[in-house]
């Protein structure tokens, strides 16, 4: 008997490779663990322990050795390599195959083993890979390979370096994983592990509380999602037997049984089994692609290593939340009574559709208004992703799928570009500070840190503090005129920021954001109420995004310094290793942040068009082959329209000409406030900035209650009811017994001790009586003699009464 | 029946006998600390040897005996007068038990050598824990259940009791066994009820048992839970039978309720819980092990292997509200699984907390028992009743929980166990349990901190670990049957999370407490022996579940297709 089936790989066949694309990132975590993760204990005042650790004082710490780093960085790298080439292999064979005719039908590289018994339908686990997948194995392996390159750089001075690239070798692992995925399993398998590895990677600096805070947010609020979630998978499987894609997606008897069959518990307000496994599927990414109110996991995350955000903004963690909703689609639309009634492209939805334009559309604009108001370099970036998230997904609700996932794309590369480059921003300011750090007199510093501890009052010493630094490197306010100290950095940001804010034509942006609206115009110009509450909500969050972009460039990197330590900022000299493996990445990334878009140049575009997409709109021809060939998914592209196109070009123009005039052609000056502070009122202003006080709210709501509950059940209920009752019974009996004791020492002792007593005492009363006198004996003989005498008359005289 | 000995004796016989040779040399005979260790160590290891190996003959051959119990030798009678016979036999189900408490026992044996005082007693208490839980395993008479079960709480108590922790231990130790023995009071009356009854059975229902007991007729007793688990939910009155005067379905409900709390105290169901977080805090490391990893299964065991195809009919009839027993059953599954979480979630003492997570994770068990019984009891029911069958969907909704369930038993053993050792561990390093008391160990103990992080992710149930694969096709089997109950649920699913990650934001987070400087925190060598197994099993089990799924499956199918 064949105890656990294995997939057999054969390497020229497409079908069995896509198991081979995670495997490498996956084994090289495992190898990086367990072989090259050596590390020397060096005290913990050593400078190599510095940055974002403590001072231990008189205390010995690991900090991982140079071999280790290096073979991990090669392991690690080696692994994504693979995966790349791999992927990218298995792309040129898709593409042999041609776009319109990859993804119909049976045209896809699938293989799958038997994973789980159940019963005699055992559930069967692989890997697919179709026109949807094609795009993500492009994405991911770029995105990450650039994001490892960078690592190198970045963390060369962390004393828990090879960790770090196990941990991303594992969260790349993971996301390849979901997107090889036949099935929602496994795709929930790797969405599950990557949520570890970013709680892990945003934890990363463990020692300080806003990190490991921000790890436990992050995690804890993906996971009310996950395990809503959890529940929508478990009913599609108890619903449909299966959760392979193909298997459900393309068979209309399924899809219409799941749209027919009311829901099994709030059918009655309306919903199908498909709305509702919609719904909860849907929950699942409003938390992992960090849409509101579950968004607030995500500007915390930023607590991590810069890397680590590039990944989880860009190109894996958020981006599996859309992912999965495109894989899923048709469920979506399938949700109406009968199958295909809900139809966005003629203004029919469904529970699921519409909650994902309401949802999509607000965020977009929700986190655009916070963006504008951040400091915090990163923290910018981090809304803009929501923002960006909430296009993708108002995309989705009304049915323009393809622009979602067109958008998911362009938006990972010059996400992750832009991450890279603020990381870059942060490691020049530090760099600088350090510079000003050592030009400054000894006297203060690291050394009063370092006051001798004694054993004493070792209790105290639990309080030691992270040496957090007095100033902030991440603070824009702090910059300024970087431009000329990191001017590789400065263009790629540039160009990241201007593909973010929708540059007309010459970035990707642009075109992905177009293509959403265009889609939006097209429903809202035929009545339809969910289009234009997409156009107009995305189309001012577009115009904030353009705006919030430049605010963020112009604080950065115009004008003059604003700080000593941004005068002295850079990455150490243009040769060294950090300077070459940070700036590389960037390089890369702004290609694809500026020409990415050009895959989907809509056909009937004027003069581009023509160039372009001369025969079809590549991206998009290529794309909707990832669903089942019925009207309701293929939708002709939307027709080229002036509004749309117009209204692009209006808002990224005009958010950029605010942001230069107010930021650019100005620029803030040293000890200067912030001029939105005027403009917006200082209690907005302080309401943007502090996210409208959810996080606040959310504690009052949520957590204080929990932990509340928690301790209740402890105290009140399990210890006091349950135990309580235990207890009193335990009394009961202990005073039962005790009350048998009592009563065996009276009444049974009593008893029993009693009898011999009596007879004891009549023996001694009776001793008395033996007095040895004559006199007395024949008193004694006397008096019994008359009463024996008197018994026999009177028994005698009553005998004759009775005759 | 096939042709597998060691010496002629029946394996299942000595998976028994050689860890209570073992107990017995152990304990009388080795005076020396190291020999002890040594001989208890290698005595159990060979039991181990022996489990891995009974496992997958019987996963081998599972087929022959269509998946049904393979019994390598003939019952013998042993209780003549009681008709109930030195029977051993194993399906599926138990034989993962079984492989569950020979890999365990080891690993105990191993982290205890921590005990210093009196360790030879100690270990032999072990071997002798051993004995009891595997002739639990390994039995099919319900009299010899009945006594191993009985006989793996002794060592226990005295574990608890004389190595536990100072302080608390007394309290614990009496809790636990004024707890347990209080509930097997009821099922000692259930099974004396349940034997003289099956001498009720009508001869048409005793020609039905010749496969599994040949030779039974009319009027004889019987413990065969096999030839029970076809006779006992016939015996109704509506067939002319009473037992003593009294009718047959009162008896039922008796031995219904004798066998339920009994179990339920085991397992634990809420609220029948409150022992454990005593027993397992004041516990020694191995102690606790061995509690959370095989002893809470004996319970599961129970309720899987007796209670569900004995009382198929008691299950379905309504008590409370309309509500069924099975109902019942989810219900207080369910309040497990979320009030443990809770309760968890509120723990500052780190033993507490993985013990709170037990009733938290056990209650997934409860919850694919309940829709096991529902679904046994409507179809036996309809089978009875001549009605059909159920549906092929809700024979999979059945199959699946069940699968599930027992799929986290074997899980959360191995999980518990983990959590335990590297909790204990760090208590007889620190001499603490108090998790503030920690914080930012990570940095000094490295190893320990990834292999905790590990153990917790495959305990909170991270999909790819094997935590995950039980609680998803419970929660894929209870969808359908218990919606509303397995959503509340889902409560519980995410304070799973919240706990685990305060255990490990309290141990490992934050900066490293320098009263603990000069502390040896990382693991020992012993530890980490005893830890690799566990993290390898958790994997493997979490990446290819089907190297012991299938056997499971093949079992609980049988089990559920085979019903009236």
């Amino acid at each position: 008997m064949n105890l656990v089936e294995l997939p057999l790989i054969n390497l020229s066949d497409p079908n069995t490779l896509p198991w081979l694309i995670p495997v490498g990132p996956l084994l090289a975590f495992f190898i990086i663990t367990l072989l090259t993760n050596r590390a020397r204990w060096t005290p913990a005042t050593d400078h190599a322990y510095g940055g974002h650790h403590p001072d231990y004082e008189g205390m010995d710490v690991p900090i991982v050795t140079d071999w280790s780093r290096i073979i991990s960085i090669t392991v690690g790298l080696s692994g994504v390599i693979a995966a790349l080439l791999i992927a990218f292999n298995l792309v040129g064979q898709a593409l042999a195959i041609g776009a319109g005719h990859f993804g119909e039908g049976e045209e896809v590289f699938k293989s799958s083993i038997e994973w789980l018994a159940a019963g005699d339908s055992p559930f069967r686990l692989g890997v697919l890979v179709d026109p949807l997948t094609l795009a993500m194995l492009v994405m991911v392996p770029i995105a990450v390979l650039c994001i490892f390159i960078y690592s190198i750089g970045y963390m060369a001075h962390d004393p828990r370096q090879s960790r770090f690239f196990a941990l991303i070798s594992l969260f790349a692992g993971a996301m390849l994983t979901l997107v090889v995925a036949d099935n929602l399993l496994l795709l929930f398998v790797g969405w599950e592990v990557m949520g570890v590895c970013s709680y892990m990677l945003i934890g990363f600096w463990f020692e300080k509380e806003s990190a490991y805070k921000a790890a436990i947010k992050a995690f804890t609020v993906t996971r009310v999602a996950d395990v809503v979630m959890l529940l929508g998978i478990a009913y599609l499987y108890s619903v449909a037997g299966t959760l392979n894609f193909r298997e459900i997606l393309f068979d209309p008897e399924k899809l219409e049984m799941l749209a027919g069959t009311p829901a099994i518990i709030f059918g009655s307000w309306g919903f199908s089994a498909a709305g509702l496994i919609g719904t909860l599927l849907i929950v699942g990414t409003i938390g992992k692609s960090a849409q509101f109110p579950l968004h607030v996991w995500l500007p915390d995350a930023m607590e991590g290593p810069t890397p680590v955000s590039a990944m989880i903004h860009a190109a894996a963690m958020v981006s599996a939340g859309i992912y999965a909703i495109i894989r899923m689609y048709p469920l979506f639309v399938g949700a109406g009574e009968v199958f295909g009634a809900a139809d966005p492209h003629h203004g029919i939805f469904s529970q699921p559709l519409l909650l994902m334009a309401i949802v999509g559309s607000f965020t977009a604009l929700f986190s655009a208004t916070m963006a504008v108001a951040q400091n915090d370099v990163k923290a910018v970036l981090a809304y803009s992703t929501i923002s960006q998230l909430g296009f993708m997904m108002a995309a989705l609700g009304i049915g323009a799928y393809i622009a979602a996932a067109f958008h998911l794309i362009t938006h990972a590369f010059f996400k992750a570009l832009l991450f890279m480059a603020s990381g870059s921003v942060i490691h020049a300011m530090e760099h600088g500070e350090h510079h000003v750090h050592e030009h400054h007199a000894h006297g203060h510093g690291h050394d009063n840190h370092h006051a001798p501890h004694g054993n004493a009052d070792v209790a105290e010493e639990h309080s030691i503090e992270v040496h957090e630094h007095p100033f902030d490197p991440q603070d824009m306010r702090n910059m300024g005129g970087l431009s000329k100290k990191i001017p590789v950095t400065f263009y790629a940001f540039l160009a990241g920021g201007f593909s973010l804010a929708g540059f007309p034509l010459i970035t990707a942006g642009f075109w992905s954001k177009d293509e959403i609206l265009a889609d939006a115009w097209l429903g809202t110009s035929e009545g339809f109420g969910p289009h234009a509450l997409v156009f107009f909500m995305l189309a001012i969050a577009a115009f904030l995004t353009a705006f919030y972009t430049m605010r963020q460039i112009g604080l950065t990197f115009w004008g003059n310094a604003r700080t000593e330590e941004a005068e002295h900022a850079g990455l150490g000299g243009p040769r060294n290793i950090v300077s070459i493996t940070m700036q590389l990445p960037l390089i890369i990334l702004t290609f694809f942040a500026l020409f990415a878009g050009f895959v989907g140049v809509p056909t009937d575009f004027p003069i581009l068009g023509s160039i372009f997409s001369p025969d079809h709109n590549f991206f998009h021809h290529l794309v909707i082959y990832t669903l089942p060939h019925l009207e309701v998914f293929h939708p002709d592209p939307p027709p080229f329209n002036l509004i749309p196109v117009l209204t692009s070009f209006a808002v990224a123009l005009g958010g950029i000409w605010l942001g230069w005039r107010m930021y650019w052609r100005k620029p803030l000056l040293a000890g200067q406030e912030d001029p939105m502070i005027n403009i917006l009122g200082r209690t907005v202003y302080t309401t943007l900035q502090n996210r409208y006080y959810m996080d606040q709210l959310y504690e009052v709501m949520l957590v204080r209650p929990s932990k509340w509950i928690a301790h209740q059940v402890n105290v009140l209920l399990d210890k006091g009811i349950i135990d309580g009752f235990l207890h009193f019974l335990a009394h009961a009996f202990t005073w039962l017994g005790d009350l048998m004791k009592v009563l065996n020492k009276w009444l049974i002792d009593g008893v029993g001790d009693g009898i011999p007593r009596g007879i004891y005492n009549l023996g001694g009363w009776l001793r008395g009586s033996q007095t040895g006198r004559v006199q007395q004996y024949l008193l004694a003989v006397l008096v019994m003699v008359l009463m024996i005498g008197l018994f026999f008359a009177l028994t005698a005289s009553s005998a004759v009464a009775v005759q | 029946m096939i042709d597998f000995s060691i010496f002629g004796i029946d394996p299942l016989q000595v998976l028994i006998l050689l860890p209570a040779i073992g107990a017995v040399v152990v304990g009388a005979f080795f005076r020396q600390i190291w020999i002890a260790r040594i001989g208890a160590l290698a005595f159990s290891l060979v039991t181990m040897a022996l489990a891995i190996v009974v496992f997958f003959v019987y996963q081998n051959n599972a087929e022959s005996v269509n998946y049904g119990y393979l019994m390598f030798s003939q019952p013998v009678p042993w209780f003549e007068v009681l008709g109930s016979q030195a029977a051993f036999g194993i399906d599926g189900i138990s034989a993962a038990m079984i492989l569950l408490t020979g890999i365990l026992s080891p690993l105990a044996i191993l982290v205890s050598w921590e005990v210093t005082d009196r360790a030879p007693m100690h270990l032999a208490l072990l071997l002798l824990f051993e004995v009891g839980s595997m002739g639990v395993f390994a039995t099919t008479d319900l009299m010899i259940f009945f006594l191993f079960y009985e006989l793996s709480l002794v060592p226990m108590y005295f574990l608890i009791n004389q190595w536990g922790s100072p302080g608390g231990r007394l309290y614990a130790s009496t809790k636990f066994m004024i707890y347990s023995i209080g509930g097997t009071l009821g099922m000692l009356l259930a099974t004396q009820l349940i034997g003289w009854s099956s001498s009720l059975a009508t001869p048409e229902m005793a020609a039905q048992v010749q496969g599994v007991l040949p030779g039974f007729e009319a009027g004889m007793h019987t413990y065969s839970m096999q030839a029970l688990s076809v006779l006992w939910p016939q015996l109704s009155n509506s067939v002319g039978v009473s037992f003593l005067g009294t009718s047959i379905e009162t008896v039922k409900a008796l031995a219904f309720l004798g066998f339920f709390v009994a179990f339920a105290i085991k397992v634990p169901i809420w609220p029948f819980h409150t022992w454990l977080p005593d027993a397992h805090g004041e516990a020694p490391t191995a102690g606790s092990m061995l509690l959370a990893g095989v002893m809470l299964k004996l319970g599961a065991y129970g309720f899987i292997r007796l209670v569900v195809p004995l009382f198929p009919d008691v299950w379905i009839s309504e008590v409370f509200l309309g509500m069924n027993f099975a109902t019942m059953f989810a219900i207080l599954s369910m309040l497990g699984i979320v009030l443990g979480a809770f309760a968890a979630f509120g723990q500052n003492d780190i033993k507490r907390l993985v013990a709170y997570s037990s009733v938290n994770h056990m209650g997934f068990v409860g919850m694919g028992v309940a829709v096991m019984a529902l679904l046994y009891g409507q179809a036996w029911q309809a089978a009875q009743t001549g009605s059909g069958t159920l549906t092929a969907d809700a024979l999979q909704t059945g199959i699946i929980a069940t699968n599930g369930a027992v799929m986290q038993m074997f899980n959360h053993g191995l999980s518990a166990a983990g959590m335990f050792l590297l909790a204990g561990g760090l208590y007889h390093k620190t001499h603490t349990r108090d998790m503030t008391q920690y914080g930012g160990l990570w940095v000094r103990a490295p190893i320990f901190g990834g292999i905790f992080i590990f153990t917790s992710m495959a305990s909170l149930g991270l999909p790819g670990l094997n935590g995950f694969i039980g609680e998803f096709l419970v929660v894929r089997g209870s969808w359908p049957i218990f919606t509303a109950l397995t959503a509340i649920s889902m409560v519980g699913l995410l304070f799973t999370g919240s706990y685990i990650l305060k255990g490990i934001r309290a141990v490992l987070h934050g900066p490293f407490n320098l009263k603990w400087r000069d502390y040896h925190l990382e693991l020992h060598y012993n530890e980490m022996w005893a830890i690799a197994p566990l993290m390898v099993l958790m994997l493997i089990t979490g990446i290819l579940p089907n190297w012991i799924l299938l056997t499971i499956n093949g079992s609980v199918t049988a089990l559920l297709n085979g019903i009236g």
